[in-house]
């Protein structure tokens, strides 16, 4: 007796066929392949320096250096390779906040939804007065507190946006604890946390994985904004952020500096974005046109 | 004896999607005054006319042939803006729902000063006086009250009441009246059923009943037209189809209606045998005249 | 009425509730504001005396009561890094966040309202698909990344906005209230309502548009529900044009579910000043708030913390009143 659920192949068919889970998925592969293969690929040192090619355009304009694709920054570094190199921070957080953020948060959201009463009472509470203070400024405040580093950075965003997901989860809880199917495991005398496993889980799953998607494009915002305000990781370590922090202060004298990775991180965000609306269009059975 | 209200001829439509026919060469003619009942199953094909009359085929449906013609202007071939005119001043609608058939966030006065104001060019005072008498011809008490509440604030034989009211307001040569009684409480049903009639007799009004309650027809319809898979199968006075219809699936029909008059004779379903016949007999029509 | 009190308590509890996990949060992790204002080689008793002075000397329960107590009195406090009063500084900054929150509130509601209700209308052209594409588009960009799109394209392609800051210091012009904006309209100076709009434009399209987005989006869809209705075909029979059919039938009864939505996605806008205001430069409240936690000035915090949460509740409850208002069976009974 099981919640109705699809075959593996099935789902796996409907992923491929939706144009943007190939699209966004796609992306996010080559991104992937770009961060693991940096050294093999990024053509120059991310961290050499060379003034005598300092700000100098993309190719193509007028005045750019054979080799630097992109251009340079004011101390001459490759900002291709910069670029390519700041990948691996961004999805490195993404991947690994936008997943804790994902188990905190069903957790919480699966007790809340579950057991009701005063444990829904405490977390929904939590969750209200979580949400009344600006995630920005929270995360400042936290990686501020504890330190800068790819560790506070994921911590941050853990801590900020449990929510979302709890919320989501319990909601999806509430409501399948209702069914009929689950009211039947009850009765039978299921336990309650084979029923959590086997009957609601697998049903919240699909919502899970598209939010956990769109979480992962909404991680990488965050750490390029703390690495933009400058708490994220060491200043020598190449960060989408970071870049956009400099291209501000050098707009006039070098715009690409500041568009390469603003480029990036559109695209970025944009693949989560599809990728995610995807996968819930995909994976929702209610859904499915 | 003077020109049909409403003269259909060989109306033949099919869906766009998968070219199955849903009208088979209809002729229906309406007399001025007159009552009429439009019976057939679900499918038969009745909603499909209704809406060809009031000027609201879905693009899903095509035409493939025949002419509606009211007060001798062809409908289906009529240019939108003038069908719009026609169709705003001289048919109207009784719908079959009345809780969903009036605007939840508009008072009844708007609503039912809606078409006077826009056909009559009447003022908000006069339009408003016209919708008293309206509400005081239908029987409401209070109709100050009714006036001034929303939809949610009244009942669902008052709602009904105050759209047959709307229905009447401009004083309609035709209306269409779509099982009107099937969303009430069956104590209801019989007071709108007359006052239906007192009011179409009042105003010289022709009205086509569309339904496949046997009952209703019985009760209010002068003639009948019995439809099948899109085709009329047979049509003729109530008095006569009630009694000795000729048609073996109009016989059937009657044999399978619960009789007050002759409540021992039972109820027998249709036989398999005569609808059968009836599709197979469709079948070998060819798709359009 | 008595559920509108029990929100009011409900609200007042959560703002407690900001508070007090600010306040211990910011005095239990690392980090000592003391150690970051004083020049090196100060000696342990005027460190001490700086720390008695700021109160922050005495345990955690002590300087929460103390901190109470001086909130019932209006005092707020005096923040560490600026010297100045709390409560006068936000007098003097917020103003400028509200104007510019308020702006993109208005710019979201009628862009992202016009352009649903235009959507609506052109429902059955092929206009309606690229207006649903760029949507979704335009859906995916946050405040952070228009604000540097915005950046870039006005500070190098086409620079005929000003990047930063408020009102060019060049112009004269002396305000007695800090709503710039609202004053040059009211006494009519339109040199200094220009001057400031100018600097508004940016800042307001980057915290504005993502909400259109989201609201072209929602009400879309809640005008698609409405139209395909029983009452809209009745009054279509009627003989009602397709715009009014929108706007006089659909729309009222499409709006609260957008309401809602968009109060929630609004509080995240106030959130969005924080890093849009630090990008243009732009002097509201946001902006001071970066500098505030990296500076540890824990009484500017405070009652930053205390502010936005504020901001929130007040916020939440007009979209709860607004919803009451505009769905007629919520209204009695």
């Amino acid at each position: 007796m099981t919640a109705p659920s699809h075959g593996l192949r099935a789902i796996l068919r409907s992923c491929a066929r939706d144009r943007k889970v190939v699209t966004g998925g796609g992306f996010i592969l080559f991104l992937l392949v770009l961060a693991i293969a940096a050294p093999l690929i990024a053509p120059k040192d991310p961290l050499a320096q060379d003034l005598i090619v300092g700000v100098t355009p993309p190719h193509g304009f007028a005045g750019a250096e054979p080799g630097y694709w992109l251009g340079t920054d004011d101390l001459g570094r490759d900002v291709l390779s910069r670029a390519i190199y700041g990948s691996r921070v961004a999805l490195t957080v993404a991947f690994v906040a936008a997943s804790l953020a994902a188990v905190l948060g069903s957790i919480l959201g699966l007790l809340a939804g579950w057991y009701r009463g005063w444990v829904d009472f405490v977390i929904s509470r939590l969750v209200e007065i979580w949400m009344a203070f600006p995630p920005v400024l929270l995360s400042i405040l936290l990686v501020a507190v504890v330190g800068a580093g790819v560790g506070s950075v994921i911590a941050a965003i853990v801590i900020i946006d449990w929510t979302r997901f709890c919320r989501v989860v319990r909601a999806e809880t509430m409501v399948q604890a209702q069914t009929d199917y689950v009211t039947a495991a009850r009765a039978i005398g299921f336990a309650r946390l084979r029923i959590l496993t086997s009957e609601i889980f697998p049903n919240v799953l699909p919502m899970l994985i598209a939010l956990v998607s769109l979480e992962m494009g909404i991680a990488v915002i965050v750490e390029a904004i703390l690495s933009f305000v400058g708490l994220s990781v060491a200043s020598d370590v190449p960060t989408w952020g970071g870049m956009i922090a400099q291209g501000r202060q050098m707009l006039h004298q070098g715009w690409w500096v500041l568009a390469v990775p603003l480029v990036a991180l559109f695209l970025t965000v944009l693949a989560f974005n599809w990728l995610g609306e995807g996968l819930r269009r995909a994976l929702d059975p209610v859904m499915r046109r | 004896m003077s020109a049909p209200i409403l003269a259909i001829s060989n109306l033949s439509a099919m869906s766009v999607r998968d070219g199955a026919p849903i009208l088979r060469g209809v002729d229906l003619e309406v007399a001025r005054g007159e009552t009429r009942g439009l019976v057939g199953e679900s499918g038969a094909g009745k909603s499909t006319i209704a809406k060809a009359i009031l000027g609201i085929l879905p693009s899903t449906v095509s035409v493939t042939s025949g002419q509606a013609r009211f007060e001798g202007a062809d409908l289906l071939a009529m240019a939108a803006p003038r069908l719009r005119r026609l169709i705003g001043e001289g048919v109207a609608l009784i719908p079959q729902d009345p809780m969903t058939a009036l605007n939840p966030g508009r008072r009844i006065e708007a609503q039912l000063t809606d078409g006077p104001r826009l056909w009559r060019g009447l003022d908000a005072r006069a339009a408003r006086a016209l919708a008293l008498k309206g509400l005081e011809e239908v029987q409401i008490r209070e109709p100050e009250r009714v006036l001034r509440s929303y939809p949610h604030e009244l009942s669902g034989g008052m709602r009904q009441r105050v759209l047959i009211a709307a229905a009447f307001a401009l004083e309609p040569k035709l209306i269409v009246a779509d099982e009107p009684t099937t969303a009430l409480d069956v104590t209801v049903q019989k007071q709108i059923l007359r006052l239906i009639r007192a009011m179409q007799s009042a105003y010289g009004a022709a009205v086509i009943f569309v339904t496949h309650d046997l009952g209703v027809v019985a009760q209010i319809c002068d003639k009948v037209t019995l439809l099948f898979g899109g085709r009329v199968i047979e049509e003729g006075g109530v008095a006569q189809m009630m009694e000795a219809p000729r048609h073996p699936y109009a016989q059937a029909l009657l044999a399978a209606c619960p009789r007050y008059d002759r409540p021992s004779a039972g109820l027998r379903p249709i036989p398999e045998s005569v609808v059968a016949d009836l599709r197979a007999e469709l079948a070998r029509e060819p798709a359009a005249r | 009425m008595k559920l509108a009190a029990q929100r009011l308590v409900m609200a007042f509890v959560t703002l407690f509730g900001v508070a007090t996990i600010v306040f211990v949060l910011l005095r239990i992790v690392p980090g000592d504001p003391i150690a970051m204002m004083i020049s090196p080689g100060a000696s342990p008793s005027e460190i001490a005396a700086l720390r008695a002075h700021y109160g922050l000397d005495a345990s955690l329960p002590v300087q929460f009561l103390v901190w109470l107590k001086d909130l019932a009195r209006g005092d707020f406090g005096v923040s560490i890094s600026l010297h100045r009063r709390v409560l006068g500084i936000m007098a003097e900054r917020l103003p400028a966040t509200l104007e510019l929150a308020a702006a993109a509130l208005a710019f979201a509601v009628l862009i992202g309202g016009g352009l649903a209700v235009i959507a609506t209308l052109l429902s059955e052209t092929r206009l309606a698909g690229v207006i649903d594409a760029l949507n979704g588009l335009f859906l995916a960009v946050p405040d952070f990344i228009w604000a540097f799109a915005l950046v870039l394209f006005f500070g190098v392609f086409l620079p005929v906005l000003p990047l930063s800051g408020r009102i060019d210091p060049s112009l004269d012009v002396h305000f007695v209230t800090p709503f710039y904006l609202l004053e040059s309209l009211v006494r009519l100076n339109f040199v200094a309502l220009i001057d400031v709009s100018r600097h508004m434009i940016l800042p307001t399209l980057a915290l504005g548009l993502p909400l259109a987005a989201m609201i072209t989006r929602v009400l879309k869809e809640s005008l698609r529900e409405a139209m395909v209705q029983d009452y809209v075909l009745l009054a279509r029979l009627k003989g009602m044009s397709r715009l009014r059919l929108v706007l006089q039938e659909a729309l009222r009864n499409a709006i609260a579910p957008t309401l809602a939505l968009t109060g929630v996605q609004f509080t995240f806008l106030i959130g969005g000043t924080v890093i849009v205001e630090r990008i243009f430069s732009y002097p509201g409240i946001g902006n001071m708030a970066i500098d505030a936690v990296i500076n540890r000035d824990l009484p500017l915090i405070q009652g930053l913390a205390l502010v936005f949460g504020a901001l929130f509740i007040v916020v939440n409850v007009i979209v709860d009143l607004l919803v009451v208002a505009t769905n007629p069976r919520l209204r009695h009974g």
